[in-house]
């Protein structure tokens, strides 16, 4: 089952200088159990995306569905429900906890407000997750400054499997966090995907981690959806240039290995009331004249991989 | 020697207690080699660059024993004066956050020239040259000389950073962490910018990262750093190919790689211990899957299990034959 699907999603910000296309027509489902890797550099608009397919920003247009169901303007005690299914982890784990309430205080709260059971109840409750995310009795009366910042994530982990949720999204749930603790707390949500079926949306910039973890993967150039397919097919096929700059830019732990590098000139432009025309032409080395008189349509070039490039079907 | 740094020991003392950030570390740099020392958050690695530059803030800091050898010359029996020559002249160094490491109510152009007039007694109207130089160096146009930091991005921040730490063609180069507030493709920038410069400025540097893939690209020897210590040392091909600590292999077993499936990571359980209360022995012990009863009560010391490959872990040498 799709647990959700978006169909030309578009958010825009208005700036004094004009119109901000934080995300501009992005579509994709998300199965059951699954997760969706969004990838892009600063600015790209993932974490615009992940807070507006779960409707903490409202969108500009576009529709959402959540297990079938148009929540795109869901209100009321629709979209309460809504928000108890579909939750987030931060990347920031020292500044998304309160630091004035303990650890189970911060893991009971989405439970006390949903009133999810008696105080007795929710104690319980408390008491499962803190041990489901591995987090020791012995904390519960902790406050955030007093645990490392692998310990304050499980927090965020625990606090968003409150509501038994169906779709997490995380952005950048392990940025904050070192290799050695960011694997324990990946390896976490992988066992509690399994064991709960839950979909993710996984906002990183963090290629070797996407491709680790996901089942598709989105790439993002300036809220434009560059490339989407299956995350091996993505890695073996990468069909945009902006794809390709982007690999090839990841420093290999193999000393052995070395690939031939595509440094990207420049830096990313403006979203500002961008031209019709590629988004990424100004730093592509295959940009032609179209690239800079039309914006490409985003085309399935093999099973189920889209990508977004007026030169895609050529051999670069 | 070019540059040696031997015995450096760092603490911090707060509230009565005392954190023993760096300890009895050795390393040595020689001339146009680039060393990686890597290691987790709290491992000491930005307290030996700032003793390095004896920049450790005291109080609460202090350098408790050590000497750091620029050509045979102790750094830290220095004058102030004589540090002052040496410090962004001879030895500099890139912090790790672009964003707080320019001030944002002077011209970029004006901070990057003030270096250069303090360090090699130019003129105002040299050192703007020079200045202009350097920016073109790093990929920034000269006409951005008057620009503010807020203007520019962070990318374009810490080329900036960078070309202050090259104005006055330093012979060692301290970089921390100078890659990880940015983003990949602005990393594959600069790190291949730090290369060029490194050859043709022939400097040495002290590459300061947790990221086993920048070291990977750009250096020649990488030292391991647990707890204060250097736990591991050796060529590029001697970690990557035969990492031998028992956390070296661990670390690189917590690296999602980009060429491998594997379904699940190898973490390392628990934490690194509290520097104001440091495990007997050997201080990964704890946490390691290879210990045996001495590494409890002993401290383990620097095993020579190749050529210049370094380890200090009970499981070879002496120990070995307990095992």
């Amino acid at each position: 089952m799709n647990t959700l699907e978006v169909r030309n999603l578009k958010k825009y910000f208005k700036t004094p200088r004009g119109m901000l296309h934080a995300v501009d027509n992005v579509s994709f489902t998300i199965q059951e159990g699954k997760t969706l890797g969004v990838v892009g550099e600063s600015g790209c608009g993932k974490s615009t995306l992940g807070r507006t397919v779960i409707r903490l920003l409202e969108k500009t247009d576009g529709e959402i569905f959540f297990e079938g169901q148009n929540v795109s303007d869901a209100k009321g005690k629709k979209l309460k429900a809504l928000r108890g299914n579909t939750q987030m982890i931060f990347q920031d784990p020292f500044s998304s906890l309160n630091p004035r309430m303990t650890v189970s205080q911060t893991i009971a709260e989405p439970m006390r407000i949903y009133k999810r059971g008696g105080r007795k109840e929710i104690v319980e409750r408390v008491r499962e997750l803190m041990e489901t995310v591995g987090l020791s009795q012995r904390f519960q009366d902790s406050y955030p400054h007093e645990l490392d910042g692998g310990r304050r994530q499980r927090i965020g982990v625990a606090r968003a499997l409150a509501l038994n949720p169906k779709l997490i999204v995380c952005d950048e749930p392990v940025s904050a966090l070192d290799v050695s603790i960011q694997a324990q707390i990946i390896n976490l949500m992988q066992n509690l995907q399994e064991q709960r079926n839950l979909a993710y949306i996984f906002i990183t910039h963090d290629l070797s981690v996407v491709r680790h973890i996901s089942d598709e993967i989105l790439v993002m150039y300036l809220g434009v959806e560059a490339e989407r397919c299956p995350a091996k097919e993505l890695f073996k096929n990468p069909a945009h240039p902006y794809t390709r700059a982007l690999l090839s830019a990841i420093p290999r732990v193999n000393i052995h290995k070395k690939t031939e590098r595509v440094i990207l000139e420049g830096e990313i432009t403006s979203p500002i009331d961008p031209p019709d025309a590629c988004r990424f032409a100004a730093r592509c080395q295959y940009a032609l004249d179209i690239c800079r008189r039309r914006e490409p349509a985003l085309t399935e070039i093999g099973e189920n991989h889209f990508a977004a490039c007026h030169r895609v079907g050529e051999a670069l | 020697m070019f540059f040696e740094i031997k015995d450096l020991s760092i603490h911090y003392s707060t509230g009565g207690n005392t954190f023993k950030a760096v300890n009895h570390i050795d390393l040595s740099v020689e001339k146009g080699q680039t060393i990686g020392l890597v290691g987790e958050t709290g491992a000491g690695k930005t307290s030996t660059a700032l003793g390095i530059m004896n920049l450790v803030p005291n109080p609460p800091g202090r350098i408790v024993s050590g000497e750091i050898l620029l050509e045979g010359k102790d750094i830290l029996k220095m004058s102030k004066i004589e540090t002052r020559r040496v410090r962004g002249n001879r030895i500099s160094m890139i912090f790790q956050d672009p964003m707080t490491s320019l001030n944002p109510t002077i011209t970029v152009g004006e901070q990057l020239s003030e270096v250069i007039r303090v360090h090699q007694k130019a003129s105002k109207i040299e050192a703007t040259l020079k200045a202009k130089e350097m920016l073109e160096t790093v990929g920034i146009s000269g006409d951005r000389y008057g620009e503010y930091p807020h203007q520019f991005s962070g990318g374009m921040k810490q080329r900036v950073v960078i070309s202050m730490a090259l104005a006055c063609n330093p012979e060692l180069l301290i970089a921390d962490e100078p890659t990880t507030a940015l983003d990949v493709t602005i990393q594959a920038q600069v790190l291949e910018l730090m290369k060029k410069l490194k050859n043709d400025f022939d400097a040495s540097m002290l590459m300061i990262t947790h990221d086993l893939g920048v070291v990977a690209e750009i250096c020649d020897s990488v030292a391991i750093m647990y707890a204060g210590e250097i736990i591991e040392f050796g060529s590029l091909e001697d970690i990557f190919d035969s990492p031998s600590h028992p956390y070296t292999v661990l670390l690189f077993g917590c690296v999602p790689d980009i060429d491998s499936d594997v379904k699940r990571l190898t973490p390392i359980e628990g934490l690194m211990p509290d520097p104001s209360r440091l495990p007997e022995g050997c201080h990964f012990y704890p946490r390691c899957p290879k210990r045996i009863p001495i590494c409890a009560g002993e401290a383990p010391v620097n095993v020579e299990i190749g050529d210049g490959h370094k380890v200090k872990c009970f499981l070879f040498g002496k120990g070995a034959a307990l095992n």
